[in-house]
């Protein structure tokens, strides 16, 4: 029997004349709220049509915890912790936005040495958040070996962290007026030796992944958002500069002297996933550039505002020793640090995007309204329009590109 | 910098008034302008990214509602706050933005979430944060953070499990004093009385 | 070969290649060594979750660092974070579809009790929708306290009368 070489263009044009006749029905898929690659919580309704996503439907508040309503029901301080938990990849970030915006309210401003901290332990957030980004999307996308690598690097920056605020996780550092207390003996040299035995650890990093075929071929063109749609989405952070806009507000919007350091800001020209994760990889270098800058420039000084009367607590020896100070403390432990009436909209550039905080304040020590804008709430909307037209595992990619948290969208 | 631009603002727009703001320049609008007023913005003020859309509950004023929103310049780096007063205070509802910034359309679900604040010619005005039959918008002023009791959003899981949506027990809480409220013993935080329980009713 | 209750005991003088002992201590034995964990991981604490399973606590030195996503694949869930009510139905689906026997870890306080988030939202305690085997307290909890937590379960499951479960089942 003589049989006919079939040459690919046959093949190719046969599947298509096949296609024609299929009789394309579409299929709804169900992904999440609890799939490895949601990253926590976050469920997707996506339509398909075979291999090609046709619409993107996302649901969230599977981790809707209240947090704006328990805002409302206590004072300033006690919400701190809360705010560890909104990102909880990078909770002192997420402290020194909050502690900030209170501060904008109350028109304080706080010592250079406790600025020097908070840039210090943000950049330090920083890290660590796009250590695990890093690590989970390589893992997302099949390489299972960064996350070791980075996940070694966070434990030690766990460590450091530790050692400043006696926890790894939820750190609850920062206080209206200041920080919680000062750098401990010696902690300084112990990060400057992090760092160095840190970045030829991201060349290690940079070096699996950057030119990796595989990786390549999963993120390159995939996931493409311009520039034009990344803002109109509200889109900040890494996300909004992968597509070629540069938006930092450590360097427009300045706050708790970010003028003072000399930093890049990368920038992306295509906006696709592989894009964005160079971004993080060229951030952590960046935030490691700031951590030895303030390590080398931090000012003596207080770690927390000393006039900030009604604010910020006296001194334990001063509260032991005098009766108005003992007052005081007392008053602003039990009705919160007195806030003038105003309004604030405050954003700290978080390592997701920016972490706004709206306050209105009737004055007093409880906030009347407090909206929390979490970046991760922002740069997902986005889903259903980059979705579509993806392939079912591209979905994946994109979502690990975006590198969400849903602690801080559902709030 | 900031006061030029609110005082030229301001000028060429006569609609429009200075609202009180600890930071960024802040404007009210009538609500039959802002869609008009949003518009310009965006298109002759550079205001591109729309970062916040939110409502605030005044209560026991009138207007009950009113929708703030904080827009900035990805150009001139400049915040700008508008504030729409909503006087309807039964059925709140304002023109959506959507069709502005797309970034309105979450923020716009999740104002209607948890004020039942509508958005008129929003393309998908659903609930984003709480499951689709909750009853109440738990942002309103007189929903109590512990909540209400309701059923479970799944029927299959609420048969098979019998658990309800109960309140969530305060325990004494929410821990801080008001300034002005009686004596000492009591408004202290833990001179509160704890020793009830979900299975104990609460002492009045 | 030995077991921590020393049920089961090798001693190749006397008995040469041959192992006694008890069904149930042998069924314990083998469950227990291998767990395979379903990671339900939903808030923060999943994050610590994530830092057992990787370098350095490295929850495979407990057998137990198979993490399957997928239900029916594991047979202990770790709850690690905040459970809401919408969320409580997915939680307890996923339970429902593991196969027997399957135990539960409620890691941290808000799987636990509710912990800090006592609003609206979140429910007060995993257990009220499925049976908690061990609780963890911490917020989060560190990772060796997860792991001491995969200890007892270990040890609960050697109190277990499986063979006749499985006889009955
Ligand atoms: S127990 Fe604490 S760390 Fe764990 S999920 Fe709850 S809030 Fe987050």
């Amino acid at each position: 029997m003589a049989t006919k070489e079939l040459s690919m263009g046959d093949v190719v044009s046969r599947s298509a004349e096949y296609e024609q006749e299929m009789d394309t029905e579409k299929m709804t898929l169900n992904m999440g709220p609890s799939h490895p690659s949601t990253h926590g919580v976050l469920r997707l309704v996506l339509e398909l049509d075979g291999e090609v996503v046709t619409k993107c439907d996302p649901e969230l508040g599977y981790l809707h915890r209240g947090d704006e309503k328990i805002a409302e029901n206590m004072t300033y301080n006690q919400f701190v912790p809360y705010t560890d938990r909104l990102d909880y990849l990078s909770p002192l970030a997420n402290n020194v936005a909050f502690a900030l915006a209170v501060e904008k309210l109350a028109g304080l401003e706080v010592p250079a040495r406790c600025q020097a901290i908070r840039v210090l332990i943000c950049e330090m957030a920083r890290i660590s958040a796009h250590l695990l980004g890093l690590g989970a999307y390589a893992m997302d996308t099949g390489a299972l070996t960064v996350f070791m690598y980075t996940f070694t690097e966070r434990e030690k920056l766990y460590t450091l962290f530790e050692k400043l605020t006696g926890a790894r996780l939820t750190t609850s550092f920062t206080r209206v007026g200041g920080v919680a207390r000062d750098l401990p003996e010696a902690w300084l040299e112990e990060v400057l030796h992090f760092i160095a035995q840190f970045l030829p650890v991201v060349d290690e990093v940079d070096a699996l992944l950057t030119r990796n075929r595989i990786f390549v071929d999963r993120t390159k063109d995939v996931g493409v958002i311009s520039g034009e749609d990344a803002i109109s989405y509200g889109l900040t952070g890494p996300n909004l500069r992968a597509s070629g806009v540069p938006l930092d507000l450590r360097k427009d919007r300045p706050y708790s002297g970010y003028e003072q350091y000399d930093f890049d800001v990368p920038i992306g020209t295509v906006g696709d996933c592989y894009d964005r994760y160079l971004i993080r990889m060229e951030e952590i270098r960046q935030s490691a550039r700031i951590i030895q800058q303030v390590v080398e420039t931090i000012p003596e000084g207080l770690y927390y505002a000393e006039d900030a009367k009604k604010i910020f607590p006296p001194s334990k020896e001063k509260v032991m020793s005098s009766m108005e100070e003992l007052i005081q403390s007392f008053m602003i432990t039990t009705q919160g640090p007195q806030m003038p009436a105003g309004e604030v909209y405050f954003e700290a550039e978080n390592p997701k995007g920016a972490l706004g905080f709206f306050i209105h304040s009737k004055g007093g020590g409880v906030p009347y309204r407090l909206k929390i804008r979490g970046p991760s709430f922002c740069n997902l909307s986005i889903l259903p329009k980059v979705c579509v037209g993806a392939m079912l595992s591209d979905v994946v990619a994109i979502l690990g590109s975006l590198d969400f948290v849903m602690g801080e969208c559902d709030r | 910098m900031d006061g030029n631009f609110l005082s030229k603002l301001l000028d060429s727009n006569d609609y429009l008034t200075q609202r009180d703001s600890a930071d960024h320049p802040a404007v009210n609008c009538p609500i039959e302008r802002w869609l008009e007023c949003a518009t310009e913005l965006k298109d002759n003020h550079g205001f591109d990214l729309l970062v916040d859309a939110t409502c605030i509950d005044w209560f026991n004023e009138s207007p009950r509602f009113s929708a703030v929103y904080h827009l900035f310049s990805t150009t001139s780096h400049q915040y700008l706050r508008v504030v729409v007063a909503i006087p309807d205070d039964e059925n709140p509802s304002v023109p959506s933005v959507t069709s502005l910034w797309a970034a309105a359309d979450w923020h716009e679900r999740e104002a209607y979430d948890m004020f039942g604040v509508r958005f008129e010619n929003h393309p998908d005005l659903r609930r984003i944060l709480m499951w689709d039959s909750y009853p109440w918008h738990p942002l309103r002023k007189e929903f109590p953070l512990a909540g209400h009791d309701t059923e479970l959003p799944d029927e299959e899981v609420r048969k098979e499990t019998g658990t309800p949506v109960i309140p969530a027990p305060m325990a004494g809480g929410p821990f801080a004093a008001s300034k002005h409220a009686g004596i000492m013993s009591k408004n202290e935080p833990r001179g509160a009385d704890e020793s009830w329980s979900e299975e104990k009713e609460k002492p009045n | 070969m030995s077991h921590s209750d020393k049920e089961i005991t090798y001693d190749s003088k006397v008995e040469g290649g041959v192992v006694t002992s008890r069904l149930d201590s042998i069924i314990n034995w083998v469950r227990s060594n291998s767990i395979w964990p379903m990671p339900m991981g939903l808030a923060c604490c999943g994050i610590e979750l994530m830092a057992v399973g990787a370098s350095r606590f490295d929850i495979s030195r407990f057998g137990a660092e198979v993490m399957r996503f997928s239900p029916r694949q594991s047979d202990c869930m770790i709850v690690a974070g905040t459970v809401t009510y919408k969320m409580a139905s997915a939680v307890r689906r996923i339970y429902d579809q593991m196969a027997e026997p399957k135990w539960v870890i409620a890691m941290g306080a808000c799987a636990s009790t509710g912990g800090m988030y006592r609003s609206y939202a979140t429910m007060q305690g995993v257990d009220r929708i499925l049976p908690v085997d061990v609780y963890v307290s911490g917020c989060p909890p560190r990772p060796e306290a997860l792991l001491d937590a995969l200890i007892k379960l270990q040890k609960k499951i050697g109190t277990e009368r499986s063979a006749k479960q499985l006889v009955s089942a």
